[in-house]
């Protein structure tokens, strides 16, 4: 399958990782001539220099035979005249476009039929909204919702004083009575698919299923508190910091916003009416001091600086906030970040290509494609949700009788209102959810790719 | 310098090499050549050996891969490709002397087409099946042969640096955004004027075997001949096929894969096309009228001063007729031939057209800006803005091109052969030809040459089809310093 990138930013990087990996025909378009080298340099790619609206340039980039264009430039214009003027050219070309300005994100379903966009994405947008799902849960890293949101992937970090410290997965059971999957380990950078008799260290990270309604017993039993979070403090004043606070204020949450740019302040404080809108520059601690930040229940830095973020996530444990959430525009040096006390970190880029990987594996194949997909343990694991249909093979038998790939695992199986932590006496049929859980390093098109 | 990841490329090209190994052993084999058939036997089991080791000691590399990577990867890899590839000389019994069997292996693989041998006719048909292989193997490129075969690796997108670091000219680039899909559809291309070429041979009656082996020294503008008086044997008809066909393999592959795609417009447009053709043609043109009567009719004439000059500007090496004895006018236009070379991205050597366009661009440019000092003026080609980092690499390439001809030329002379000839040795040898003028004219070969002056060529042939810069990364100290 051939795809376009229009952008070679962040978020086209990401995907151009992903995608190349993955063995599509990838043609980068951008004008930015040094972007483009160092791309061709690091993956198999071809790369075309000039505007990606301009009808020449999408034609030399060969817009007649690609199938897909994801247009993901820094500006939300030239993202749609590219699209429009692709789908000019051939109309049967699939178009993502990445939308961020929250002034058009109420109109998006209207421009999408306008525009005949297949597809439209806006990270902010969603990063807010996995932040959102995260302070409603503390003491979880990350959450990855599946399964209409009835089966939950969770991220723990087993730390000193943790009741997960030295336990045999086998024994898990045992502490912390209830049903749980541990699908995924990440120790010293590296991801492990464990086994039952793999034995649980300090410093782990441990990505754990487990069936919604048990997620509050899970973190009681492990000792962990749920304390509801009543008010958050949020440094920075971007797009995400809006449409956080938005969703936040539905809630009944106190929020606070710092932000040195005073003119966007008054535009927040006009959007936002039940939010504090604080002016001031955030790398000066004394005003995170004044503003209470050690009786927030948690902070999410949200600038646009990464190192800002990091510092600030830093002082804010030192002042003991409860939750951290830290957002970083660039991923590139995780297992040092990873060391450091900065809670759970987020990244629109990685969000953002997550789901159109997504959408590229459900196109290249029509049925029995994943429904949704997760990366997990520093993008060297996935969490792919499919659904069992009459293709599926080994339905009805029991796990114990499935002879499945090395490095895969199923996660969790989902019947109508039940979920399942599957053992080797479990089952599935047509109609069920199945999530499984897998290296990186092989990809899963289809669940029937699971077996061996 | 990852070693690991470097070793972990060479073990397939040897594996290729020991696979190609194996037709000339069937071949000797078939003819009930037992020596021949033992030293192919023997070569093939040692570099199997070989290649196993690294391979097991190579498993876990770190996947870190750039262009200095690439430059040794293809150099090293050419090195123990020749290395290996002149132990069936050297077992057979045929070429006993370890220096002349490199020599003439080099040769092979760089597409030079220059021989240490006396008597050609004289070896076994899985020798001159090997031989003449070699040629068509070294034209489009090991590495890129390898690239097409094996699946597709990772991430990475090093195959960017191998293709770059192989294939000659200025600019490389890939034809469609899979490496693996470029490299197969280059050598599909290949393989397709082979067989043509193959065909168009044996259809004007020449023996199979000489087909094939006349067809790969052409395809990879190689031009080691399978007789003793080269081409010069055969029918006018087979010499006007070779001559067409050589000038077909001088000619960019992305042009024929423009042509597939039926860009007409671009094809016609494509100015180092232009030029070499027009190079072509005028040089036919002085040179028959400058060796006319020479010959007994003019359609002789015409014949031989286009075999001649095809053979010559595509880097092949044939002959049908000895240009030695040409008035020097010609043998000037020869030599001046020699040096340009084939287009970039052909399988012929040379300084390559593209080239020799862009460096008389800039240089008229340079000249407009002497005049005009304020004058913002950009180079360009085929209607593109040419890179100022393209047209450095241009001018640093011919740099280091004269200053490698200068020394071989010096050390070859230690020899005491006349100025002629070591400047059309080092000149031949440097651009992949074969023939020069005088002592190792198209009659001649280069047995008569010291084991210095033989070690300089092949690092010439070597040097010229990879282009320099491979080799001359060996020889640098950062390269193999740590990062």
């Amino acid at each position: 399958m051939k795809i376009l990138i229009a952008g070679d930013g962040k978020v086209g990087a990401a995907l151009t990782r992903q995608l190349s990996a993955e063995g599509y025909d990838l043609m980068l378009i951008d004008s930015n001539k040094q972007v483009l080298e160092s791309s061709q340099e690091k993956f198999d790619i071809m790369a075309v220099c000039g505007n990606c609206a301009s009808m020449e340039v999408l034609l030399e980039a060969g817009v007649l035979d690609a199938d897909l264009l994801i247009a993901a430039t820094g500006a939300d214009e030239v993202n749609l005249l590219c699209c429009l003027t692709a789908h000019g050219i051939n109309p049967n070309i699939h178009t993502i476009a990445r939308i961020r300005n929250p002034e058009y994100n109420k109109q998006l379903y209207l421009m999408r039929d306008i525009f005949a966009l297949s597809f439209t994405i806006n990270p902010e947008k969603q990063a807010a909204v996995e932040i959102e799902r995260l302070l409603k849960f503390p003491g979880f890293l990350k959450r990855e919702l599946f399964a209409k949101g009835r089966v939950e992937l969770v991220e723990l970090e087993v730390d000193a004083g943790s009741k997960l410290r030295d336990v045999s997965l086998n024994d898990l059971d045992d502490v912390v009575h209830c049903k749980v999957l541990v699908c995924a380990v990440l120790r010293n950078g590296n991801a492990i698919i464990p086994d039952g008799r793999f034995v649980l260290r300090e410093g782990d990270r441990v990505f754990v299923t487990a069936p919604t309604n048990t997620l509050a017993v899970l973190l009681k039993n492990l000792g962990i508190i749920t304390r509801k979070v009543s008010s958050v403090m949020l440094v920075g004043g971007g797009r995400i910091s809006f449409y956080l606070a938005n969703l936040l204020q539905k809630s009944g949450i106190a929020v606070q916003i710092i932000e040195k740019d005073e003119e966007r302040c008054l535009e927040l404080a006009g959007l936002l009416p039940s939010t504090h809108v604080i002016h001031g520059d955030a790398s000066n601690l004394a005003i995170l001091e004044s503003e209470g930040i050690s009786d927030r229940d948690a902070i999410v830095t949200l600038t646009g600086m990464d190192e800002l973020n990091i510092f600030i996530s830093l002082y804010g444990k030192s002042c003991g906030v409860p939750q951290i959430i830290t957002k970083l525009g660039r991923m590139d040096n995780l297992d040092i970040l990873r060391s450091l006390p900065i809670g759970s970190i987020i990244s629109p880029k990685e969000l953002c290509c997550d789901t159109i990987v997504q959408y590229v594996r459900a196109m290249q194949n029509q049925t029995g494609a994943a429904i949704s997909l997760h990366s997990i343990a520093d993008g060297q694991a996935e969490a792919i949700e499919f659904q069992v249909d009459e293709t599926t093979r080994h339905r009805g038998e029991p796990l114990k009788h499935i002879k499945l790939r090395n490095n895969v695992l199923i996660a969790a199986i989902s019947r109508d209102s039940n979920t399942e932590i599957p053992n080797g006496d479990s089952v599935f049929d047509k109609g069920d959810t199945v999530i499984v859980v897998t290296s990186s390093k092989q990809v899963i098109y289809q669940l029937n790719d699971i077996f061996a | 310098m990852n070693y690991k990841m470097v070793g972990q490329i060479i073990a397939p090209i040897m594996a290729v090499e020991a696979v190609f190994m194996l037709p000339p052993f069937v071949i000797s084999l078939f003819d009930r050549d037992s020596r021949t058939a033992v030293a192919f036997l023997l070569t093939i089991a040692i570099i199997m050996a070989v290649a196993a080791v690294l391979w097991l000691w190579c498993r876990k590399a770190q996947k870190l891969f750039q262009a200095r990577e690439g430059l040794v990867c293809v150099a090293l890899g050419w090195i123990v490709v020749s290395l290996f590839g002149c132990l069936p000389f050297i077992f057979s019994g045929q070429i006993p002397n370890f220096i002349d069997a490199l020599f003439e292996i080099v040769s092979g693989f760089s597409t030079t087409g220059a021989s240490i041998l006396q008597d050609v006719e004289s070896l076994s048909r899985g020798i001159l099946y090997w031989r003449s292989f070699s040629h068509w193997l070294g034209g489009m490129g090991i590495l890129v042969f390898v690239l097409a075969v094996l699946p597709a690796t990772g991430r990475g997108g090093y195959g960017m640096h191998l293709l770059r670091a192989e294939s000659p000219g200025p600019e490389v680039g890939k034809l469609v955004p899979r490496m693996k899909q470029t490299a197969m559809i280059l050598y599909l291309l290949y393989i397709l004027f082979t067989l043509l070429n193959f065909l168009f041979l044996l259809f004007g009656r020449m023996p199979w075997f000489e087909s094939i082996c006349t067809a790969f020294g052409t395809a990879g503008t190689g031009g080691f001949s399978i007789k003793n008086n080269g081409m010069a044997g055969y029918s006018p008809y087979l010499q006007n096929v070779t001559t067409i066909f050589m000038i077909l393999f001088g000619v960019n592959f992305n042009i024929y894969y423009m042509l597939m795609l039926r860009h007409f417009r671009s094809v016609l447009k494509n100015e180092e096309l232009r030029l070499y053709i027009i190079v072509i043609v005028c040089s036919i043109l002085f040179i028959t009228l400058n060796i006319r009567g020479y010959y007994a009719s003019l359609a002789e004439t015409v014949r031989h001063a286009a075999f001649q000059v095809s053979s010559v500007i595509t880097t092949t090496g044939f002959a049908t007729t000895n240009f030695d004895q040409w008035p020097s006018f010609s043998k000037t236009v020869m030599l001046f031939l020699m040096f340009i070379g084939a287009c970039a991205g052909s399988t012929g050597g040379g300084f390559k057209c593209g080239r020799l366009l862009l460096l008389l661009k800039t240089l008229r440019r340079n000249i407009r800006k002497v005049l005009h000092p304020q004058m913002v003026q950009v180079v360009r080609a085929n209607g593109q803005v040419i890179d100022e980092k393209i047209l450095d690499g241009t001018s640093s390439y011919l740099a280091a091109y004269v200053i490698i001809f200068i020394f071989s030329f010096i050390l070859v002379s230690l020899d005491g052969f006349s100025i002629t000839s070591n400047f059309s040795a080092v000149l031949a040898c440097l651009n992949n030809i074969g023939p020069g003028l005088e002592a190792v004219g198209p009659t001649q070969n280069y047995a008569s040459f010291g084991v210095i002056s033989k070690l300089v060529l092949i690092a010439n042939m070597l040097i010229g089809r990879l282009e320099i810069f491979p080799i001359l990364a060996l020889f640098s100290r950062s390269t193999w310093s740590h990062r």
